[in-house]
């Protein structure tokens, strides 16, 4: 073994070397995703100076293979002997920010991103910067995008000349002649703009965030909206009229509904960073005048962000700003031609009516409410149904329970199952906020029902509805409304439904406790054993071993035990193996 | 919802059920956002033929003017008169630059200008099918296409009127004008794609100073296309005016071209939607090599490099594209890139799909082919030999079994020495290949012990640490004075590469105290 160890220290890079070479990416791939051992292996001297060398020179390879390597040395500090080193992970990290292809762009970017912190604030100017610079005036675009996404964080640790030269560079990239360079220097604006000085943000970024928001390309546009959020919320109050409204009112306005969409999907967030005032004055007709867009989309996301808009209106005059300039719209949008806008209106519509109280939501939500419970779309209906429990606590149930019925009964029956499953999902919730009566007569039918529904899914979903309900409602209500009904369907001419009923006690036995479990359910089970379709018979022994817990040893022993023993000698292969595999689980043997 | 068929009942509301519901209406209207209000009730002008000479240049400003008016399309029963009169009027436009000698007066360009903007540009309104699929799913048509259509008509023949005097238009019909006309291409409607083609085309002709442009702005869109979005309806339309560029291309090639080729059509063979462009795409990449066959090389490798990996359909595009560079190519080139041109196809004729395979092996049926075969055949026939050996044995598909026969034949009548000689150590070379195999695999294994006793290795140094001693590994008598987070690190680094053996590693801490 002596000899080997001097070799060892050798063929790493050597089998490195050779994989890398193959021709078989997947064997590159492996190759690359275990550098880290190579790594280890050579030490941290031999990984400077031969193995980072060579990873640079021979870049060039499948995108998956540079993605896995840029990938890999974010995390090579340490593999390289510290932060005095890190500094040499840079020459490959550099080429691979320079790659066509996004993801492997990216990778390279954040790695790069992740050993700035690494790097000593003298390292920082040294070495990092300047490959920043270099990048930023690359020839192919693609260097410059990567340039992007590292000033901010070389920025706030070198000196004041370095910052000036880091902000200069900045500019430029943001009035590059492609697009792409502009999309992406205008997606870090607002990174930058937070760790610059805040004499600067005025200065430097207010135009740059000017020029880019009135960019001849939408896709660039709509990305200084997103910038907006965080210049917005640098700046002292005071400055926030001259300075951002009047570009957000031009994005608020623009010709492109992209941008425009993208005013709507901020508008939470603009509406925080610019404070009550402004909100007030401007951002109330702005939002007004996105909610009646003339494309859907924008009406959508505009009509999602409804309730988080009039939560965070200030509080002295928000109700008098929703009553007169907000309900109106929402009103509009419940009878849109869209049914996205509809839905999304839906999802939110019920938070409205813990914001206005109970007289308002009465006289001006309700019915809005009952409009969209009667709505010809399906999610429309279960947006609302699904978020009655804010109604609940405002006006109780009681006034929304005559609408509501006919709704869920429609749902109850719809043609797609998806439809079927998802109001089956809310039963529970309903049935808490209904209160035990309503739910006895009027829904309990329709519970029922679902159990012999012909998609299973359904099925077992109306299974586990059972459960809850009588976890909410007590084992006495069960034993009463119903364990009947569902120990009634073991004499079903289907088998299907007779193996429901099974279903139906393994989810009930715990809730419904021994004494029922003991006295109904366990003789039908037991009876069910003789039933001629074998998928019946195993069940039966699948259920036994789930309700076994829940009986007394009693009853295991002298008609649990029995049965599965009979089970076990069954002619059916399956009925065999899990009558034995119950016995064992009960440990009945 | 009357209409539900029985398999979306059976299925439920997948997205795209749902989307079928909703799709009732075909056209939309173009995004124009609260251009102008409510449009004023036109009254008819006089007809333009009518007029004196001396006053047609005034109507037909008027009627140009007239024209800018916009019409809601969605609403089919507003305006109905105004609409009419627009598409009269429009229509005697198009009559009037058309036929008429000396109408276009330099005071004319920006009126007609204008109005072309007016009308066609415009955001393009979102799709109503998010996941639009142009193959299988109808295009959403633009709704205002009677006005539409009538002026991109009176745009043609504007710039083609024996008058048209570029000099002067290029004050109108400048970048931003280009820029706008370019992002309709990505309008859903192909009617409206159709005729942007023809007269972009008249304009890079006529407009020499927009030249590069244009194609910057092109290139622009394709890296947009190809890295960011992924999504562009024009492609196909773009690509068939470049085709007829390139072929207008100066020789020798400049870098610019050539770089457009490496950097911008060779990745876009990446698309997902290859197969909506592709003719086109392979037709202007044939175009450059015919121009410079020294790109021959690096084009083969870029599109081996970019070479599909699951998808059938495109891999089949692909073969088809080699083959048409075959068919160009020459023997000197084809020198250059036989080894990794042949290990594909060797791997494509193996492929269980049998289109793959099926077209791979129509190769053998190009008689030019077969000829650059036969001079090079004792470097391809090694290469190729293997998977056609295996194949001929294993593959499902009787026709691809018979036509690898016949293509084994063929390669034996070439080379029969040599053929013979690659039967008889066909085992042998399999044999071969497995040991390989096993070998990397111990290769690795020692790799993977060397790593962990590396990593005890630095664990054990870190005497910082109290609770770090490893008493399991027998190499700790070494001794770097590495820093105490290394320690750290390396266990952090070695979780990456392989959990199971982390577990061992860090399983010694607590075994030591």
């Amino acid at each position: 073994m002596a000899g080997a160890d001097g070799d060892d220290s050798l063929y790493p890079i050597a089998v490195l070397i050779d994989e890398l070479r193959n021709e078989d990416v997947q064997l590159r791939l492996n190759s690359i995703k275990k550098l880290s051992t190579i790594a280890l292996a050579l030490g941290v001297e031999r990984t400077r100076t031969e193995l980072l060398p060579f990873l640079t020179d021979t870049i060039y390879d499948e995108d998956e293979v540079l993605l896995a390597l840029a990938e890999q040395l974010g995390n090579f500090t340490m593999l390289v002997g510290g932060p005095e080193y890190v500094h040499c992970l840079l020459p490959p990290l550099e080429s691979l920010a320079t790659v066509e292809e996004t993801v492997v762009r990216d990778k390279a970017v954040e790695s790069l991103r992740k050993i700035s912190q690494e790097h000593s604030p003298v390292d920082l100017e040294v070495h990092f910067e300047p490959l920043v610079k270099r990048l930023a005036s690359g020839d192919w675009f693609t260097s410059r995008t990567s340039a992007c996404g590292l000033f901010s964080v070389c920025y706030p640790r070198v000196s004041s000349t370095v910052k000036a030269e880091i902000r200069q560079h900045f500019r430029t990239l943001c009035s590059d002649d492609t697009p792409m360079v502009r999309r992406a220097a205008a997606s870090k604006l607002g990174e930058f703009a937070k760790v610059l000085e805040l004499d600067y943000v005025k200065s430097d970024i207010i135009s740059l965030f000017t020029a880019l928001a009135s960019d001849e390309q939408d896709s660039v546009r709509l990305l200084a909206v997103e910038a907006c959020v965080s210049i917005a919320t640098l700046l002292p109050q005071e400055d926030l009229e001259t300075l951002v409204m009047p570009t957000l009112r031009q994005a608020a306005e623009d010709k492109s509904w992209r941008v425009r969409y993208m005013v709507a999907d901020k508008f939470s967030e603009l509406q925080k960073a610019v404070g009550p005032e402004i909100t007030k004055n401007d951002l109330v007709p702005a939002f007004q005048n996105l909610l009646k867009d003339c494309e859907a989309e924008v009406r959508a996301a505009a009509a999602n962000k409804v309730k988080e808009f009039c939560e965070n209106l200030p509080e002295d005059n928000r109700e008098q700003i929703i009553m007169t300039h907000i309900l109106p719209c929402v009103k509009e949008l419940v009878s849109d031609t869209n049914q996205h806008v509809k839905s999304a209106l839906a999802s939110v519509i019920m938070g409205l009516s813990t914001i206005l109280g109970k007289d308002n939501t009465i006289e001006h939500l309700l019915p809005l409410f009952l409009a969209q419970l009667k709505d010809e779309c399906p999610e429309v209906r279960l947006n609302i149904i699904s978020n009655l429990d804010c109604v609940n606590e405002v006006i109780g149930i009681r006034q929304l329970s005559q609408s509501l019925l006919p709704a869920i009964v429609e749902l109850a029956e719809d043609a797609k199952w998806r439809v079927r499953l998802a109001i089956i999902e809310y039963m529970p919730l309903l049935a808490g906020q209904l209160g035990v009566e309503f739910f006895d007569e009027k829904l309990n039918t329709l519970c029922m029902a679902w159990l012999i529904d012909h998609v299973y899914a359904i099925r077992e979903a109306a299974t586990c509805n059972l459960m809850k309900l009588v976890e909410k409602f007590g084992a006495e209500w069960a034993q009463n409304t119903i364990v009947p009904k569902v120990l009634g369907m073991a004499n079903d001419p289907n088998y299907l439904h007779r193996m429901t009923t099974l279903f139906c006690i393994n989810a009930l036995s715990e809730a419904c406790g021994q004494d029922i479990t003991t006295k109904q359910m366990l003789p039908v089970v037991l009876k069910m054993s003789n039933d001629q379709v074998a998928n019946v018979r195993f069940n039966v022994a699948k259920s036994l071993q789930k309700i076994g817990p829940v009986l007394d040893s009693n009853a295991l022993q002298s008609e649990v035990k029995p049965t599965l023993e009979k089970l076990s000698g069954d002619s059916d292969m399956d009925v065999k193996y899990f009558a034995q595999e119950a016995i064992i689980v009960l440990a009945l043997a | 919802m009357s209409a539900i068929s029985a398999s979306e009942k059976v299925d439920g509301f997948t997205r795209k059920s749902m989307r079928k519901a909703q799709k009732q209406r075909k056209s939309q209207g173009s995004s124009q956002y609260r251009t102008q209000s409510a449009p004023v009730e036109l009254s008819p002008l006089p007809q333009l033929k009518d007029a004196p000479s001396t006053e047609q240049q005034e109507l037909f400003t008027q009627k140009l003017q007239q024209c800018c008016m916009l019409f809601d399309f969605l609403d089919s029963v507003t305006d109905l008169k105004s609409k009419e009169i627009k598409r009269a009027t429009l229509n005697e436009l198009v009559d009037f630059v058309s036929t008429n000698r000396g109408v276009l007066v330099e005071s004319a360009y920006p009126e007609i200008t204008n109005m072309i903007s007016t009308n066609i540009f415009r955001a393009l309104p979102p799709s109503d099918n998010p996941d639009f699929d142009p193959e299988e799913d109808e295009p959403t048509l633009e709704a205002s296409w009677p006005h539409m259509q009538l002026v991109y008509e009176f745009l043609l023949r504007f710039l083609e009127n024996p008058d048209f005097q570029p000099s002067i238009a290029k004050r109108h019909i400048d970048q931003k004008f280009v820029l706008q006309l370019l992002e309709l291409f990505d309008s859903e409607d192909p009617r409206e794609r159709d005729f942007l083609k023809t007269i972009l085309h008249r304009i890079y002709g006529k407009f020499l100073g927009l030249r590069a442009f244009i194609r910057k702005q092109i290139n622009n869109i394709f890296l947009r296309f190809i890295y960011e979005t992924e999504h562009f309806n024009g492609v196909a339309e773009l690509l068939e005016i470049l085709g007829s560029i390139i072929n207008g291309f100066a020789l020798p090639l400049k870098a610019e071209h050539k770089q457009f080729l490496m950097k911008v059509l060779i990745p876009l063979h990446t698309a997902k939607g290859l197969a909506l462009f592709h003719a086109q795409l392979a037709y202007c990449v044939v175009q450059f090599l015919e121009k410079d066959p020294t790109l021959t090389e690096p084009v083969i490798r870029g599109l081996l490099k970019f070479w599909p990996k699951t998808c059938s359909q495109k891999e089949v595009m692909f073969l088809g594209e080699i083959e048409e560079i075959l068919d160009v190519i020459e023997p000197t080139q084809f020198k250059k890139i036989q080894e990794p041109l042949f290990k594909q196809i060797s791997k494509c004729v193996a492929n269980p799909h049998f289109q793959v395979a099926e077209r791979a092996l129509y190769f053998w049926n190009n008689e030019y082919i077969l000829s650059l075969i036969e001079e090079n055949i004792d470097k391809v026939l090694p290469i190729m030999f293997g998977s056609l050996y295996r194949i001929s044995k294993e593959h499902w598909n009787p026709t691809i079994v018979a036509l690898v026969y016949n293509v084994l034949k063929t390669l034996m009548e070439m080379n029969c020495t040599l053929f013979d000689e690659l039967t008889s150590s066909y085992k042998a070379d399999r044999q071969r290949e497995k040991k390989k195999e096993q070998e990397r695999d111990e290769l690795w294994k020692k790799l993977e012990e060397l790593r962990l006793s590396n990593a005890t290795l630095v664990q054990n140094n870190s005497h910082g640490l109290p609770s770090v001693q490893n008493n399991n590994n027998n190499n700790n008598n070494n001794s770097n004075n590495d820093s105490v987070n290394e320690d750290k690190s390396a266990d952090g680094a070695a979780e990456t590469v392989d959990g199971k053996d982390t577990m061992e590693a860090s399983e010694s801490t607590p075994c030591a105290k």
